[in-house]
């Protein structure tokens, strides 16, 4: 495979894109936000069922590329049961693992990381970092109860 | 159109005319499918703008110096070229703006603000650019004018019938694109006009992807209006032209005020220059338009027709290559269609097939090429967009098949 090509499309990241988890909207939500990139056109809304400081359901909806639904599809899993805070500490982390310089996340390596680690391809190709976190700072809209769509732009 | 492929055309020795080409990406060759968003230059381009600096530059149509008066005569000697390109009647409809974006943003505004009221309707089509959707979206929100939207049908042409029952009484512009930039639709742009005037009704034509490739003649097609930018016709880009039919023109106010469009300035009462130097504020793109002029004069001199009948051939065989993917389906299927091959795989988003042939050195656009509501018209988000310019070949459309295959290998398709 090319150079960067077998780091960006990893086995694990092909699976979640052809089957995503926790996919489709979520009767039970009472958070929700939407994302676009006005780029591609690519579109994502997050459902989340928030229960104090609980995020006891999380699913999503989405249009998009192998990497946006791969990332929304992994995000959603890994935020299931988490508090509000592990979730943003959560998406922190991974922002620094895919957009930073040095690719380093701060923190302690942990489960969620290693297998979000899988993402971290996408450094080797600029123009896909926004496809990566898309999700993300839908989660986080969606937690701060923002009523705006979320842009990567 | 169509010509035999056999048409002397010396394509090795063209490439060697565009420095860029020779460039290596990711180790590959360049195989540069991205014309329609901007084409790459030739030498002789390059030379003009370097030329112009170093060697007939000052500020134009001001200084009583050496310098300015050779600066002056350039540009002008270019708005000649320019014009004798498109059969103008005259040199004072040729504007120069900063690409087609400003040029139909130009119309909207002095034009839609003195001739749309309450009620007015603006005809565009299902695949407008959003460069010419949204400037009369702004001039409407001002003025109280309606946009109508002409309907395409699966193959992507006009729906004509559509059309005409939407020219009526309250009909104040039709503004249509030459070429889809999207799909490559020709359209048929002199019935459009024809049917348009019947009812004394103006017509801009966008032209951004029609002029590399078309001969554009607008006294032929009477357009009242036709824009397109310089950088897709192998010239510089931040120039681009606006033409309009110079009665049209006389009666619109100016665009921007500042220097040059001017004829006396006084705190009382200002008047203003003649055409086309009352559209023209600020000092202009002076060694993009001199540039553009060059451009022009190189691919007239390659021939147009033999562009064309480079191009259809690339189109045709390529249609054909990528015809044999199972897993492809074009979007833009026309009878008359030009130089853009638009298209999806099953199971493989637009921006993962782009990535992956960007690789392979192949440079595509995936996205929705500034042209959403098409998209929605066929239910996608994105298409694969491979565009051909007079400088592509069939062994760089077998790179693009190829790395194809490599996609399919990838997503295991």
């Amino acid at each position: 495979m090319s150079t960067g090509l077998s780091d960006l499309y990893q086995e694990v990241i092909l699976d979640h894109s052809r089957h995503p988890r926790n996919f489709g909207a979520a009767e039970s939500a009472n958070r929700q936000a939407r994302g676009n990139n006005p780029l591609c056109g690519d579109r994502v809304t997050v459902y989340l069922a928030v229960d104090g400081h609980h995020i006891n359901d999380a699913r999503f909806d989405a249009r998009g590329c192998a990497i946006s639904i791969a990332s929304a599809s992994m995000m959603t899993e890994m935020i299931k049961g988490k508090t509000v805070a592990q979730a943003k500490s959560l998406f922190d982390r991974f922002h620094m693992l895919v957009a930073s310089e040095s690719g380093e996340a701060n923190g302690d390596s942990d489960e969620d990381m290693t297998e979000l680690a899988s993402l971290s391809g996408v450094r080797a190709f600029p123009t896909r970092i926004k496809c990566a976190t898309l999700a993300w700072h839908a989660m986080s809209a969606a937690l701060d109860g923002a009523d705006d769509d979320v842009k990567t732009e | 159109m169509k010509m035999a492929s056999s048409v002397a055309f010396d394509i090795e020795r063209v490439r060697r005319d565009f420095p860029i080409l020779s460039q290596q990406v990711y180790d590959k060759p360049l195989a540069y499918f991205d014309s329609a968003a901007s084409a790459q230059k030739p030498t002789a381009v390059i030379e003009a703008i370097k030329h112009t600096y170093e060697t007939e530059y000052a500020n134009v149509h001001r200084g009583v110096h050496y310098m300015s008066q050779k600066a002056t005569d350039a540009m002008e000697a270019a708005r000649e070229t320019i014009r004798a390109f498109i059969n103008a009647a005259s040199e004072r409809e040729i504007i120069f703006v900063r690409g087609a974006t400003e040029g139909i943003n130009l119309v909207a505004d002095c034009w839609g603000r003195q001739n749309l009221k309450p009620g007015s309707e603006i005809i565009l089509s299902q695949m407008e650019h959003h460069s010419n959707i949204v400037p009369w979206q702004l001039i409407a929100e001002r003025t109280g004018a309606i946009i109508k939207v002409v309907p395409v049908n699966d193959a992507g042409e006009l729906e004509m019938d559509a059309y005409e029952d939407l020219l009526g009484d309250r009909t104040a512009m039709v503004s249509l694109t030459h070429v889809s930039n999207a799909l490559g639709t020709i359209t048929p742009m002199a019935e459009i006009v024809r049917l348009a005037h019947a009812r004394g009704v103006p017509v801009l034509v966008d032209g951004c992807q029609a002029i590399p490739h078309l001969p554009v003649d607008v006294q032929a097609l009477d357009a009242d209006f036709y824009v397109f930018s310089g950088h897709k016709l192998y010239g510089p880009s931040g120039i681009g032209v606006l033409y309009g039919k110079e009665a049209l023109l006389d009666a619109m106010p100016p665009y921007q005020g500042g220097g040059e469009m001017i004829d006396l300035v006084s705190f009382e009462k200002t008047t203003y220059a003649d055409l086309p130097f009352k559209f023209e504020a600020g000092t202009p793109h002076i060694a993009g338009v001199i540039a553009l002029g060059t451009a022009i004069d190189y691919i007239t001199g390659l021939g147009l027709e033999k562009i064309a009948a480079h191009e259809d051939d690339l189109l045709a065989y390529g249609t054909e290559q990528l015809g044999k993917i199972n897993s492809l389906r074009f979007v833009g299927t026309a009878a008359d269609k030009t130089a853009i091959l638009s298209f999806v795989l099953d199971d493989v988003h637009p921006h993962d097939i782009g990535t992956i042939l960007d690789r392979e050195g192949v440079a595509v656009r995936t996205g929705h090429h500034c042209a959403q509501p098409i998209m929605e018209r066929y239910d996608i988000a994105a298409t694969v967009r491979a565009s051909i310019g007079l400088y592509n070949t069939r062994e760089e459309i077998d790179v693009l098949v190829t790395a194809l295959g490599r996609v399919q290998e990838i997503f295991g398709s």
